[in-house]
């Protein structure tokens, strides 16, 4: 077991359901969540805020040296996705045929992202799809 | 509040690359001695050492890197602290010195960087150094510096029309210094071609617009400035030191097409040594990737967002050229040892200002500015070095 | 009396041509693809399992039903490729279509059947008022050893379906099921196995002609229907050739099964074969049609079912991903060495 498994638990919601947080006091978006909104520091107000995980590609890049952890998995595609609601998340880009450029509409697919040999745990992950 | 100028007395550096022959205490002592030999000191002056690694727990299993620099130099029982800021570790080291002088706090300080990366497979490295992003969301998944740096790249190439030749260029140019270089990694020329006919690592970035892994080490001793002339002839005057961080993840950041720490941390610095960005003709920049020395020299405002790789092309950033950046070979060329790549841009710019450099001494060098990168730009620090007298 | 609210389906984009493996075992492509009515496979992307297919139908179905997600009272997944042998697949699902955790949550195993199983249990507890609405889903990366005759069918897919009780709510009535069960070893997978092992053609007269007709036909003793009562039918689909056969036999017609026939062109998707069937035949219904749907796991039992649809089909159509239209979407193929490789097939990594 490379990862122990509560890492993953801990972040279930954001991981599965792109549940980042929303400040209260100014308004702006976050994902992933965060306790501490970057706008307004100790006057933060934040609460849960689902997002809808359709976006558009900022950047991409096909990686062909993956860590150890991804080594059956290269190539892949990962982005930067600037989701509908304002944040810009980094995720997978599956390749599903359709042209993946800046600009390309996508939306969130549900994956794994990592199978821990054949006896530690499995890791799903949102994923994202051109559109 | 009152600070004290601060003098760099001392500089030595170990060879870069792959050294199969020394581990982390071989490569300390090899940087360490020379730079005390190159102030006239003995261990027993030094009064702190500050040590600069990144990730020495995962490439060597040795923690505690500074009390153990401390111990190989053979200095007495002094104060010694470890920094770690991923790849600005020793550029982080630096400031942190310049501040013990400057504060009256301590006299005599040597910074130290130090990384022994060799010691792992690369993909092991690789991961390592994946831990200057964010574990959490980029590293969990499997993006890696390459891709991090691809997708800055890309978009660069998005808004500015930036070229892969640009980037090749930054590469060839870096070669080309590091072969001047006996303490270089590489002493190999390289053509654009052979630039983009390199393997393809996370594209655009291909594997030799990736700087290498490296095992090296850098040290600088400091003293206040007005007693440095006791220890070398020609003192090197830090006139800024400055730094800046932002957002750990690069999605996060305002933009993809530059670091804004860099630009802030360049601000500050050049406000604080009084001098502007087209005043420095000497720059050590941090292009772990080819990528990152042409958004370094936007960022850093030798050049208009976007204008930077042609001016590559062209040749205004080769020795002696309009502006001679990474005259050392860069990170690119010289090598990457992590933690030691802030504090050997420095020995780089001292030996430029003190007119040491030999073969590629860049003419009149008067001011020098070294330019360090922690992850994807979550941290930068800026020096400004002058000739003091 | 229960019914469905909604319903989900997914099938991975990837496929594999009977060609394309024949070739790599010296086989005649044209004979295999006449002998099983089935021209491809789909195959399951690097990173998707039984538990992936599973949420990816299931957050369709709850969009399609309208429904309040937080009143799902259970969630039961069946497969025979659930990806762990102890941690439930259910669980993943609930968390990821954002259920309460005051639910009812199991996986289910029963061969093929194990997703009707899952839709029956659902309909008791909704009947007996236990729980407001209940999710029944078939799913499987199903496996079929290199070589095999399984191997030209065994495929991925799955579809969910939400049960309820609110007449208003309920696009189609379930107005009978019933279940024909026995002890015949037809095909199994022991625990720690990668690949099932089947008796060849023993899995056809004694394993899935007898379960389906019986089943079927205590269906009709039940409610008194007859083939020509219903729309369309839908059967279990291990090959394209059994259901044609077992619906003939029991008097239906080639038209009546047509909507609901997928495995010609995506294979058999084992949990998720009977049920992504049944979706596909809801895509094309309309309000009144009678739907007779058969399931068949080995082992061996059948489930049988007997559905109207309703008017509020209409209604909630705009909110649904044809399943043809998934099956069609940015399909890809793939050769047989990235087949291996996404199985986890290759040795030695």
């Amino acid at each position: 077991m490379e990862k122990p498994s509560a890492s993953l638990w801990r972040k279930i919601g954001a991981r599965y359901n792109i549940i980042g947080s929303e400040c209260k006091t100014c308004g702006a978006k976050h994902f992933p969540p965060r306790i501490v909104c970057r706008k307004c520091g100790r006057e933060t107000k934040m609460v849960d805020k689902k997002f809808t995980g359709n976006g558009e590609v900022v950047s991409f890049t096909k990686i062909m040296v993956p860590p150890d952890m991804f080594k059956d998995e290269a190539p892949y595609i990962v982005g930067i996705i600037a989701l509908d609601e304002g944040p810009k998340v980094e995720g997978h880009i599956i390749d599903n045929g359709k042209a993946i450029e800046i600009g390309t509409k996508v939306r969130a697919v549900f994956r794994t992202m990592y199978v821990d040999g054949d006896e530690g745990p499995i890791y799903y992950h949102y994923k994202f799809e051109p559109v | 509040m009152t600070m004290r100028d601060v003098a760099v007395v001392g500089v030595g550096l170990s060879k870069f690359g792959e050294r199969w022959d020394s581990g982390l205490k071989e490569l300390m002592a090899e940087a360490g001695v020379a730079a005390l030999e190159d102030a006239s000191i003995t261990s027993n002056d030094v009064e702190m050492i500050f040590g600069g690694t990144m990730a020495s727990g995962s490439f060597t299993g040795q923690e505690h890197i500074a009390a153990l620099m401390s111990d190989q130099l053979g200095f007495k029982n002094i104060p010694a602290v470890r920094i770690e800021n991923a790849c600005a570790s020793g550029g982080s080291a630096l400031r942190l010195g310049y501040m013990a002088v400057a504060s009256g706090i301590h006299d005599i300080v040597v910074v130290g960087g130090v990384e022994k990366m060799t010691d792992v497979p690369s993909a092991e490295a690789g991961t390592a150094l994946g831990g200057a992003g964010d574990q959490e969301w980029e590293l969990f998944q499997g993006i890696t510096f390459p891709g991090l740096y691809a997708m800055m790249a890309k978009r660069h190439m998005h808004e500015y029309k930036t070229t892969e030749e640009m980037l090749a260029g930054v590469a060839v140019k870096n070669h080309a210094n590091a072969y001047l270089n006996k303490y270089a990694q590489f002493h190999k020329k390289l053509t654009i071609e052979e630039v983009l006919n390199s393997k393809m690592v996370s594209d655009p970035l291909k594997l030799f617009d990736c700087s290498p892994i490296s095992d090296g080490a850098a040290a600088l001793v400091l003293a206040p400035l007005e007693v440095a002339k006791k220890y070398n002839d020609t003192p090197i005057k830090i006139l800024a030191s400055e730094q800046a961080s932002d957002t750990l993840r690069l999605a996060e950041r305002e933009s993809l097409t530059g670091i804004k720490a860099t630009s802030l941390a360049a601000e500050k610095a050049y406000k604080r040594a009084k001098v502007k960005a087209n005043d420095i003709k000497l720059a050590e920049v941090h292009d772990c990737f080819t990528i990152a020395e042409i958004m370094a020299m936007e960022d850093l405002g030798f050049y208009e967002k976007g204008k930077a790789g042609k001016a590559v092309l062209d040749g205004e950033t080769a020795l002696n050229g309009k502006i001679s950046i990474n005259t050392s070979g860069g990170l690119k060329g010289c090598g990457h040892p992590v933690g030691a790549t802030g504090v050997k841009q420095a020995v780089e710019v001292v030996w430029q200002l003190r007119g040491e450099a030999g073969n590629r001494q860049v003419n009149g060098a008067e001011i020098g500015l070294t330019h360090n990168v922690g992850g994807s730009g979550a941290t930068a620090v800026v020096h400004i070095f002058g000739r003091s007298n | 009396m229960s019914g469905i609210v909604g319903y989900g389906a997914h099938v991975p984009i990837y496929r594999i041509k009977v060609e394309e493996i024949a070739k790599v075992w010296g086989e005649d492509a044209n004979a295999i693809k006449a002998g099983l009515n089935l021209k491809e496979k789909s195959v399951p992307g690097r990173d998707e399992n039984a538990a992936t297919i599973a949420v990816e139908a299931a957050r369709r179905a709850v969009f399609h039903s309208g429904i309040d997600v937080k009143k799902l009272g259970a969630v039961y997944v069946g497969s025979e490729s659930h990806p762990y042998a102890v941690k439930p697949t259910a669980t993943v699902v609930i968390e990821s279509i954002m259920a309460s955790n005051n639910i009812m949550a199991a996986d289910l195993e029963f061969a093929c059947k194990a997703g009707t199983a899952g839709v029956q249990i659902s309909m008791g507890l909704v009947d007996s008022g236990m729980i407001e609405y209940g999710m029944g889903i078939g799913t499987d990366t199903s496996q079929g050893r290199p070589g095999d005759a399984l191997e030209y069918t065994a495929s991925a897919g799955g579809a969910a379906f939400i049960i309820g009780r609110e007449k208003k709510e309920i696009i189609a009535n379930i107005i009978k099921t019933v279940s024909y069960t026995s002890d015949t070893p037809d095909f199994w997978r022991r625990e720690g196995a990668a690949f099932p092992t089947h008796s060849g053609r023993f899995t056809g007269e004694p394993g899935y002609f007898r379960h389906t007709t019986n089943a079927t036909k205590l269906l009709f003793e039940n409610t008194g229907l007859k083939p020509a009562d219903f729309a369309y039918a839908v059967f279990h689909q291990p090959n394209g050739k059994f259901p044609v056969m077992v619906a003939k036999q029991l008097g239906f017609s080639d038209a009546q099964i047509a909507p609901g026939l997928l495995t010609p062109l995506i294979g058999n998707t084992y949990s998720g074969a009977s049920m992504l069937g049944l979706a596909a035949t809801l895509d094309i219904s309309k309000p009144g049609d009678k739907i007779m749907v058969t399931s068949f796991g080995s082992g061996a039992g059948s489930d049988s079912f007997a559905i109207e649809v309703t008017d509020n089909i209409d209604s909630k159509r705009s909110r649904i991903t044809g399943v043809r239209k998934l099956m069609e979407t940015n399909k890809k193929y793939v050769d047989y060495a990235t087949y291996l490789k996404d199985k986890d097939f290759i040795k030695g990594r």
